[in-house]
């Protein structure tokens, strides 16, 4: 079975978001970009699934800029084996919303037909959490959406998913679309020789047209601004006076 | 035109979740008709019918719509979008599923966990971890939304609208529910408590949990964890607060043994009174709190537990 897995090339997750002075967004300029961290767990569950013999080809999609390209190769140098670039857009701070990602998948999903769509529930730039059940959607497929245990028997996938207040455990038959959360597994790092081999893997860069989709925002970004602070706090000294000031002062117990 | 609300229920109870989202609801104008879809939901129809502002329930209670699976839910909700423009939902795990999927039916984009409303096109949402405050404004004819519990107080419960059985629609049978794993609790459900105090790695053990369990006792709080606890197995995962986990607003929010990463503080930093305590003078979390206090963990909350 052939498995599918998008992924998003997103601001670190260990570099600080600068809100740009004009509020037209954040400052990506010259700031350090990585695979969205969802999206490794996604990739990492691919290539598990692949070592036990249940996968035999692991295809990687980003959809975004050309510098994309990067995110790619690291999936391949983790283990993936081919690699498709939609060049969606030129400028790394234009976003391209789910729902255009979620149709120019679905291009690619109609001519790789994999048997298997894995992703991350969300990006850590737009917090969406969209793409994965939007694809399924447009599919027509099912989805099993936030999992943190996946068992893949003939034709069907037992799914548990986190929940508010639990887990839920799911059945949903294959070909489907899953969305990862955190707990699935913990990804590997690309060793030296991995990523010298992977700069020999197949890469193909396409654009949104090849897939019969187009590029459009149905959101209109108004501004984005800094969160509102919360005013400084005070220091003290032991649990008693903690005890008094938030029963008097807070008024909270 | 009119607000489609999709309430969020166990089959016996209505969500808090749901009395938030429709004080959201009625700032986008219109009537706002609430759904109950359940396998044996008429008691949760009743309830929200006594929403403030809700002009009409339709109750739809078949099998298929029992465990929130996102495939038969998606279908009636599509079913019924015409009359409606906006379709909304509590940003619960349930609310996440199912939306984009409803949008997606509809050729129209999603607007995730907003935390504010301008009017009824231009909304306001968390980006980057509640790092950037985006307001966004849709131009699909129809708005499909998730609403930040967090960010609305709970609607009045002084209504009386009028409940209408429908039926369901075709099950598509793409899903099919194994079972719950639910952990049974009985403190407050963590989104919705009052008071919520949480452990971080400083916890050092599953074990020394029990510390911060006595106190929520007291309390009568919620107990939850950040990732570094969880991460840590400190913790089950249900109780990880942050980014990647829930995003609380409780009264009073109580952090001990917890640094304050970004991706903490993303979860509760909307808290009404936040109290530190770390033995570190130099960790982040103290920038937010309000009450800090500099102390050994296992000496300050006995002596917390005590002072109750």
């Amino acid at each position: 079975m052939k498995v599918l897995v998008p992924v998003k090339r997103v601001i670190d997750y260990n570099v600080k978001v600068r809100v740009k002075a004009d509020q037209s967004g954040v400052d990506l300029a010259n700031v350090k970009m990585s695979m969205n961290p969802f999206d490794e767990i996604a990739v990492e569950q691919a290539i598990r699934l692949k070592e036990a013999g249940q996968v035999t080809e692991i295809v990687v999609v980003s959809i975004g800029v050309e510098k994309s390209q990067e995110t790619l190769r690291n999936a391949l140098a983790m283990g993936a084996d081919r690699a498709i670039l939609v060049k969606a857009v030129d400028n790394v701070e234009d976003d391209v919303e789910p729902l255009t990602v979620a149709k120019i998948l679905k291009g690619i999903v109609d001519e790789e037909q994999p048997g298997l769509v894995i992703m991350g529930k969300q990006a850590i730039d737009n917090d969406m959490n969209a793409t994965g059940q939007m694809l399924s959607a447009l599919m027509g497929w099912s989805q099993g959406t936030f999992a943190s245990g996946l068992e893949l028997t003939d034709g069907s996938a037992t799914v548990t998913r986190e929940v508010d207040g639990g887990l839920q455990v799911i059945k949903i038959p294959t070909p489907c679309v899953l969305t990862v959360d955190l707990r699935l597994n913990e990804p590997r790092y690309a060793s030296l020789p991995n990523i010298m081999k992977a700069k020999k893997k197949p890469l193909e860069v396409k654009e949104p047209g090849d897939y019969g989709a187009s590029v459009e925002k149905r959101l209109t970004i108004v501004k984005v601004e800094e969160p509102p602070a919360r005013k400084a706090g005070v220091m003290v000294g032991s649990v008693e006076e903690l005890v008094e000031k938030l029963k008097t002062e807070a008024g909270v117990l | 035109m009119a607000v489609l609300l999709l309430a969020e229920h166990d089959n016996a109870t209505l969500n808090d979740a749901t009395a938030k989202t429709v004080t959201a609801a009625a700032q986008m104008g219109g009537d706002i008709h609430v759904l109950c879809a359940g396998s044996d939901c008429g008691a949760v129809a009743a309830e929200a019918a006594k929403l403030s502002g809700v002009t009409k329930v339709l109750c739809a209670k078949d099998p298929a719509y029992g465990h929130d699976l996102a495939e038969p839910l998606a279908d009636l909700i599509v079913s019924l979008a015409g009359d409606y423009d906006h379709i909304v939902a509590s940003a619960t795990t349930s609310g996440k599923n199912v939306m984009p999927r409803v949008a997606a039916l509809l050729d129209c984009m999603v607007i995730s966990d907003i935390s504010g409303v301008h009017s009824a096109d231009t909304f306001e949402r968390p980006i980057y971890a509640g790092n950037a405050m985006a307001t966004v404004q849709s131009t699909d004819a129809k708005k499909i939304i998730t609403v930040r519990g967090a960010s609305f107080d709970v609607a009045a419960m002084d209504g009386s609208a009028a409940v209408e059985e429908i039926g369901a629609v075709a099950n598509p049978g793409l899903s099919e529910w194994v079972e719950d794993k639910v952990v049974e609790s009985n403190r407050p459900e963590l989104t919705s408590a009052k008071i919520v105090i949480s452990g971080g790695r400083g916890m050092g053990s599953a074990e020394n949990f029990e510390l911060v369990d006595k106190v929520a006792d007291k309390l009568g709080a919620a107990v939850g964890a950040s990732r570094a606890a969880v991460d840590s197995g400190y913790a089950p995962n249900d109780y990880q607060v942050g980014q990647t986990g829930k995003v609380v607003a409780p009264e009073l929010y109580i952090a001990v043994g917890i640094s304050g990463a970004i991706q903490h503080l993303a979860g509760m930093k909307d808290s009404k009174v936040i109290v530190a305590i770390n033995k570190d003078e130099e960790a982040p979390i103290f920038q937010v709190a309000d009450y800090g206090l500099v102390a050994d963990l296992f000496d300050a909350l006995p002596k917390l537990e005590s002072a109750l």
